[in-house]
């Protein structure tokens, strides 16, 4: 189960002097489901592209089954891409796209034919053999962009956003349905996305990427539970993200106030990151808890209110199934596992911060991420 | 508004087809004046057929237009691939100048080959060195740009992961350009080809400058002609030239028309 197939050894990409990728270090297990996540221009495409054999590291090595392929050509590798628009061939109909690679490496039309049925199967496609591309929708040119990569058995599929053009709906049945096909074809899936709950939903590791570094690898819910810095705390999920001084093993102190928390092995009085999740706070009343502050604003998001409390000047996000009105004082409390411990990094104090927070300021990036 | 919008326009056709409408006229009429239209006849053009000297001479015409434009059709979209693949900046400068000989008066052109043609042919002691090769080596110069001003769209609307995913796919960069590029920029390539074909045929002044005693052309010879009162079974070929571009520019423009249609088609969706 856990042989790796693919290792990224020091991997430095440059375009005219500029550092795409620093230094990536990563292997890839045998029929893992690894996902790249990052914001626009981390270099996830860039990583993705150089396993494809797209481009060349400008140095650094890349390893297949412990053989180096920086210099072997895409066509020569075991690995087939489903490309961020399909990049379907438009003068063929389906099942000539997905015949493709099977007919450019002269197999038996006999069982050209049996594999390409059995693959319209498998993408439940079947009766759409003769379709001209032009003639079916996203979700289908989908499908057809997945069986063209499949039917040609490689040992790794590399997916570039490949749900990005889909809509919401589409997008969570796709993402079953890739999840469902992975596990029955037994297939190495790298899967590049900026999508945290994509991510999140599909992966067996998620790689965490920003500025051309890897920021945290692991299953998701390490990710999740155990961000290894402001950064990625920020970026998968809502925290609120405070300055704490650790005391001790298991002690830290913020907002004047010594908690109990579950982390160790920090210098004694280390300065450090303490992320709060919104999910995780517990209301109470005001003088019940271990600190106080006023709602100062409330969205309904339907499967619970996102409100804004105002502790001390400091804004947190809090999400609570129970309605507090706008100028409520509250009380929270905090159990020493709602308190997650992070040393300080390149970026303490940018994120977790939600003095500004808007809820429509947050749809307006959403959308313009989409769009990209 | 809208009917002095028609009117203007039914000007402008006037305007440009009132010559070719005298000429087509002249060729059908009986009588030797062009100013009496005096009954309709073919007779000029069977004149014309029968004519032993002017048919070779047609034929001299197609063979060149033929050959110079598939060989500048081949040259120039290999060109227009390479020259695509630059950085954009580069690829900018090279553009320009191979734009400029389009822009180039005729004339020039003609006589820098001719010179050129004229001076290798010293240089490498050939006697008559104006030939049907150095007439075919000139229609492919002031060809080619024609080609690369038609493929070169094609490419830049083309989804560059299509050539990579045929590679993905496991196709030599050379089966990725046969398989997949060239079928996307074919369009391209037919119009380019079509349009330096019909550039070939009809050109006078550079073909006057590198042609050779041993092969002529007819818009050459046809300027010989018009040193001597014109024969009425000229106004004939010219007509039947005429309605050769016509069909061709048409049939370049349904190429165009319908790769425009079939990115819309696709877009759509």
């Amino acid at each position: 189960m856990s042989r790796k197939l693919i290792r990224l050894h020091d991997l430095v990409m440059e375009f005219d002097g500029e550092r795409i990728l620093d230094n990536i270090n990563l292997y890839i297990n045998d029929h893992e489901f690894l996902t790249l996540l990052g914001p626009s221009g981390c270099g996830k495409t860039t990583t993705l592209r150089i396993i494809g054999g797209f481009l060349t590291p400008t140095s650094g090595d890349v390893l297949f089954d412990d053989k180096r392929i920086n210099d072997v050509p895409a066509y020569e590798r075991q690995i087939n891409t489903v490309f961020q628009r399909y990049a379907l061939f438009p003068h063929l109909d389906v099942y000539d796209n997905i015949a493709f690679g099977l007919r450019v490496s002269k197999l038996p039309k006999a069982e050209i034919d049996e594999r390409v049925n059995e693959m319209l199967e498998v993408v439940s496609l079947k009766g759409y053999e003769n379709r001209k591309i032009s003639a079916l929708s996203g979700g289908q040119q989908q499908r057809v962009a997945i069986a063209r990569a499949l039917v040609n058995r490689p040992k790794v599929l590399l997916l570039d956003e490949p749900l990005g053009a889909l809509d919401l709906r589409l997008r969570k049945d796709m993402q079953n349905e890739l999840k469902r096909i992975q596990q029955a074809m037994g297939i190495t899936f790298i899967y590049v996305t900026h999508d945290q709950e994509e991510a999140l939903a599909m992966s067996d590791t998620i790689v965490v990427m920003d500025k051309g570094r890897i920021q945290q690898i692991g299953r998701p819910e390490d990710i999740y539970n155990e961000p290894k810095n402001a950064f990625v705390a920020d970026f998968i999920g809502e925290s609120n993200i405070l300055d704490g001084v650790m005391l001790a093993d298991c002690q830290v102190k913020f907002f004047g106030r010594t908690f109990q928390c579950v982390d160790k092995g920090f210098a004694k009085n280390e300065p450090v990151d303490v992320v709060i999740r919104p999910e995780d706070i517990d209301i109470v009343a005001p003088d019940g808890g271990h600190l106080s502050g006023t709602v100062t604003s409330v969205t309904f998001k339907g499967l619970n209110y996102d409100i804004i409390v105002d502790f001390k000047g400091f804004k947190w996000l809090i999400q609570t199934t129970d309605f507090h009105p706008v100028g409520a004082h509250i009380g929270i409390r905090l159990t020493p596992e709602d308190i997650h411990v992070m040393p300080k990094s390149e970026y303490s104090g940018q994120f977790g911060d939600y003095s500004s927070y808007s809820a429509e300021y947050d749809e307006l990036t959403e959308d313009a991420e989409n769009e990209e | 508004m809208k009917r002095l919008n028609k009117i203007y326009t039914i000007l402008i056709f006037l305007f440009l087809y009132a010559p070719m409408v005298v000429l087509i006229v002249a060729s059908f009429n009986t009588g030797k004046d062009i100013t009496h239209f005096e009954g309709f006849t073919l007779r000029q053009y069977g004149e014309l057929f029968r004519d032993s000297k002017l048919l070779p001479l047609l034929m001299n015409s197609l063979k060149i237009a033929l050959a110079s434009s598939l060989i500048a059709t081949v040259m120039g979209t290999a060109a227009a691939i390479g020259i695509y693949r630059m950085k954009p900046k580069m690829r900018a400068a090279i553009l320009t100048v191979t734009n400029i000989p389009m822009t180039n008066p005729d004339i020039v052109t003609g006589v820098s080959l001719s010179l050129l043609f004229v001076f290798l042919g010293a240089l490498f002691k050939i006697n008559g060195v104006l030939s049907m090769w150095t007439l075919l080596i000139a229609h492919i110069t002031f060809n080619l740009p024609y080609v690369i001003l038609n493929v070169m769209p094609k490419l830049s609307q083309m989804d560059p992961s299509l050539e990579e995913a045929a590679m993905d796919l496991g196709c030599t960069p050379f089966q990725a350009f046969y398989k997949v590029t060239l079928h996307e920029i074919m369009p391209g390539v037919i119009s380019g080809g079509i349009m330096a074909f019909t550039m070939s045929l009809d050109d006078f002044v550079i073909s006057y400058f590198v042609y050779g005693p041993n092969f002529v052309t007819l818009p050459v010879e046809i300027y010989n002609y018009t040193k001597k009162p014109l024969q009425p079974k000229i106004y004939a070929l010219f007509t039947l030239l005429f309605a050769v571009i016509l069909l061709l520019m048409m049939l370049m423009n349904l190429f165009q028309a319908r790769g425009e249609k079939k990115k819309q088609l696709s877009r759509s969706h």
